[in-house]
């Protein structure tokens, strides 16, 4: 097992490293920096004026060091939780990330828990009940998840809300800690169209396992030994296919904090993903470069502690 | 031929259903210009009219005929979906097959890099593209493009390796064929059935992150006819103008639902282990 840690490990690291030069490229790629921004929005003295104060603020933001120096001072300052200041906000990044984190965080463990309590147990029923009413009905409910795209669900909800209940999104957050109550009512709606999207390929990966798993010669012992059907469904077939889905649940859990954004839109939640939207259209770097590092590195810790909690389940994957 | 078509159409009900849908796509694409009963960016009518018999499905926030819109939509979302996944796909597959072939420090290394790629969700790597490219119709296409390679690459790679190790791969570097050669004339045409599948099955997801982008506002500019952006229109004008919502909506739902049972239906056919059906 800690050989397998180790080499784990070793995967984990460069991969992050990866992720943090991407983002810093990519984000010094984008045309037309914060400083002329900044300088042409205030815009009424002549040129030669603002070409001093774009260079001014360059020099305090040391926009003018080469991109490896700068990448350098970034990475070492993040190591320590400095993400440095944003410069649309004229507060530290690491504030913005303090406020949005955990309201983006909450959404995605609701939708998530949503989504498996409702998942999981349709498709082992539709594989229970192969080829039945209920099978069909399941299936079709999965493939329509699947179909429909988030922004299509999510603007549906809102117009059955606002329509029939005169429900408007809140303009104000509440914080859980404040009014559970009252965050709940505002993040619900969001997690609910979230998860029945994520819910689908759940199902269809539970019910395919489930068949797969039920055709496996310990399956027929086990009936042939006269174990209750229920019993062989649950305590055999059931523990035996869900290694996968808890591994695909996983992936889909590290993904949902940047896949909310368009959740966060709709329902007006002022999350990391809506933060990200319009730091992008800002150019804020660093907030950008942050949030984005941010939504990756839980993404890359979900997923090692995935595979560590695969390994130690299924031993063949310890010694491969 | 006809013997031919009943036969798939029995075997694959649902995917028969699916290549229809899509066949009607492709001529509503082809034939947008005829069948639009106005101009995609034509704004000479009152915004939010409701649907009436001159305008079945209502007019948009400025006054733009809502139906036209939708079928040079499926112009644009079929462009930009096919167009893409070729690009990106053919793309990907190449890495993925090159560096499977002569694996090693290189292959280990193009893997970290399609790891942190993968790291970053989809819809922000393709926002910050869009951020650092500029918006517009081709570079929605190039970001796209970037999104699905390293995807393509990890699929085709596992396949390759796959194919790498089997003995006419070996018969062929025995009678010192060249390292072109071999990749060209037996690697690649053994993951075609891969790269097929993957064409066919990623031009949704293509189609719905274009029209995610274009509602988060980083897609094609705005006054181009993209279901996505109409959509982002009619959630500002949810209580005045529902159908600003239904029919864009409707429209991406029932292209990406065609496209999935047609994308399936070819994924079980070209999978010897499916074939037959258990699914």
């Amino acid at each position: 097992m800690r050989l397998y840690v180790v080499r784990r490990l070793f995967l984990f690291i460069p991969t992050l490293i990866g992720v943090s030069i991407l983002i810093f490229v990519l984000m010094r790629l984008v045309p037309g920096d914060i400083a002329e921004i900044l300088v042409y929005q205030t815009g009424s003295e002549s040129s030669a004026v603002q070409q001093k104060q774009i260079q001014k603020i360059r020099q305090e933001l040391g926009l003018d060091q080469p991109v490896a120096v700068q990448y350098l001072a970034w990475v070492g300052a993040a190591a320590h939780g400095d993400f440095g200041r944003s410069y649309a906000q004229r507060r530290p990044v690491s504030d913005i990330l303090r406020e949005r984190f955990p309201r983006s965080m909450e959404l995605a463990l609701l939708t998530l828990v949503i989504a498996v309590v409702w998942a999981v147990p349709l498709g082992v029923v539709s594989a229970a009940r192969q080829n039945s009413a209920l099978d069909y009905l399941a299936r079709l409910v999965s493939l329509s998840g699947l179909s429909l795209p988030l922004f299509f669900t999510g603007a549906l909800m809102l117009y059955g809300l606002v329509r029939f209940f005169r429900w408007l999104p809140p303009l104000e957050f509440v914080a859980f800690t404040e009014n559970p109550l009252e965050n709940l009512k505002q993040l619900i709606w969001p997690a609910l169209a979230q998860a029945y999207y994520i819910s689908a390929p759940i199902t269809r990966l539970t019910r395919s396992q489930m068949l797969e798993t039920v055709r496996q010669d310990y399956i027929r012992t086990a009936r042939a030994k006269g174990v209750a059907e229920r019993s062989v469904m649950y305590r055999h077939a059931l523990r035996n296919s869900l290694l996968p889905v808890v591994t695909f649940i996983g992936w889909w859990g590290g993904r949902l904090l940047g896949g909310l954004v368009i959740m966060e839109i709709i329902f007006v939640v002022p999350g990391m993903g809506t933060a990200l939207v319009q730091a992008v259209s800002q150019r804020d770097y660093p907030t950008v470069q942050a949030l984005i590092f941010v939504m990756a590195l839980v993404f890359l810790l979900v997923n090692l502690f995935i595979d560590m909690l695969y390994a130690w389940l299924d031993p063949r994957i310890r010694y491969a | 031929m006809a013997a031919i078509l009943a036969r798939v159409v029995t075997r694959q009900p649902l995917g028969a259903a699916g290549a229809l849908i899509v066949l009607a796509l492709i001529l509503i694409a082809i034939a947008a210009p005829r069948l639009a009963p106005h101009g995609p960016k034509e704004v000479s009518f009152a915004p939010y009219l409701a649907p009436s018999a001159e305008f079945p499905m209502g007019t948009d926030q400025v006054g733009r005929d809502v139906l036209s819109r939708i079928i040079w939509g499926a112009r644009m979302s079929l462009y930009v979906g096919v167009v893409s996944v070729v690009f990106g796909v053919t793309l990907g597959s190449f890495w993925g097959a090159v560096t499977a072939y002569f694996g090693g420090a290189a292959d280990a290394g193009s893997q970290r890099v399609v790891d942190s790629l993968m790291a970053l969700p989809p819809i922000i790597l393709a926002l910050s593209l869009m951020a650092a490219l500029g918006q517009s119709v081709n570079n929605v296409i190039l970001a796209l493009a970037i999104l699905l390679t390293p995807t393509a690459a990890r699929t085709i790679r596992s396949v390759a390796l796959g194919v790498v190790a089997t003995p006419y791969m070996e018969a062929a570097r025995a009678v010192g064929s060249s390292h072109w050669r071999i990749i060209s004339r037996h690697l690649i045409p053994n993951c075609m059935a891969a790269y097929i599948v993957l064409v066919t099955t990623n031009v949704s997801y293509a189609i719905v992150v274009e029209a995610s982008l274009s509602f988060i506002g980083a897609g094609a500019p705005p006054d181009e006819p993209s279901w996505g952006g109409m959509l982002t229109a009619g959630v500002q004008a949810i209580e005045t103008a529902p159908w600003m919502i239904f029919f864009p909506g409707l429209a991406i739902s029932l292209a990406v639902f065609g496209l999935n049972l047609l994308g399936d239906s070819i994924r079980d056919l070209t999978d010897p282990r499916l074939r037959g059906g258990l699914g």
